[in-house]
């Protein structure tokens, strides 16, 4: 099981500023380990992120992304105490997600 | 188990070749296995993309480590609904595509990897349709071999 994401879901005003950080290899396909054997494509491929059990944001992505993936995205109308859940899905079938409570902002 | 777990996943990438920008969709095999970024965008169903200075990218004139390139996009295309991505030098070009719904502003923060010094090219759909910019990132250690 892959480890749990680390996300932020701050409201500035009525938006809801999500970052999330993802621990994944991204591993390409093209990278070669030390015994100079090609590393196998491993990569998240879906990721999408629901409030309150509705999908607000949505992505299909490639190996091009970074190694312990970052995305950041803002949800208008959200509210302190709202559910934001996160779920990821690799090329393997891995998958993983975690669940924040969305705070209010300082 | 997992051979026949990839072919499944093989032949669903191959009955899903055609539709537009819609991440909720099947991942596009043919889209992210395209080599060139004409192809992806065929594969997407994207067509007539018209320039745009209403997308707005952020992204380092030149990058130090080409592993690690953050990336801001900002479409102030009304009605925006999704916002794709394309590194055209890279391997594969197409990088992946963002969906909004629900309140969700047209508003990514992404990290990826540039191999070589490339336009960012961002394709927004609105309404239907298909607005693009680009933006040149230099890059002095590249991001996909090593």
């Amino acid at each position: 099981m892959a480890e749990p994401m680390k996300i932020r879901a701050t409201l500035q005003g009525d938006v809801a500023d999500v970052r999330v950080l993802m621990a994944h290899p991204m591993e390409t396909g093209q990278r070669k380990d030390a015994a100079g054997k090609l590393v196998p494509l491993h990569f998240i491929q879906s990721i999408t992120a629901q409030l309150n059990g509705k999908t607000v944001f949505a992505a299909d992505v490639s190996q091009a992304v970074s190694r312990n993936p970052v995305f950041a995205f803002k949800v208008k109308g959200a509210k302190a105490g709202d559910k934001l859940s996160i779920t990821w899905q690799d090329n393997t079938g891995d998958k993983r997600t975690d669940e924040v409570v969305i705070r209010a902002g300082s | 188990m997992q051979l026949a777990r990839r072919l499944i996943v093989q032949a669903l990438g191959a009955l899903v070749v055609l539709g537009p920008v819609r991440a909720l969709a099947a991942w596009n095999k043919g889209a992210f296995e395209a080599k060139n970024i004409a192809d992806a965008m065929k594969s997407l169903g994207v067509s007539n993309a018209q320039e745009s200075k209403d997308i707005q990218i952020r992204a380092p004139e030149i990058a130090e480590n080409g592993a690690v390139v953050p990336i801001d996009i900002t479409s102030n295309v009304p009605g925006t609904t999704a916002i794709s991505v394309f590194i055209e030098k890279n391997p594969f070009p197409y990088t992946g595509t963002f969906d909004f719904s629900q309140g969700a502003e047209p508003y990514v923060h992404l990290r990826v990897k540039i191999g070589e010094s490339s336009p960012v090219r961002v394709v927004v759909a609105a309404g239907g349709k298909y607005y693009t910019t680009a933006k040149e990132v230099k890059v002095t250690i590249g991001g996909c071999g090593g």
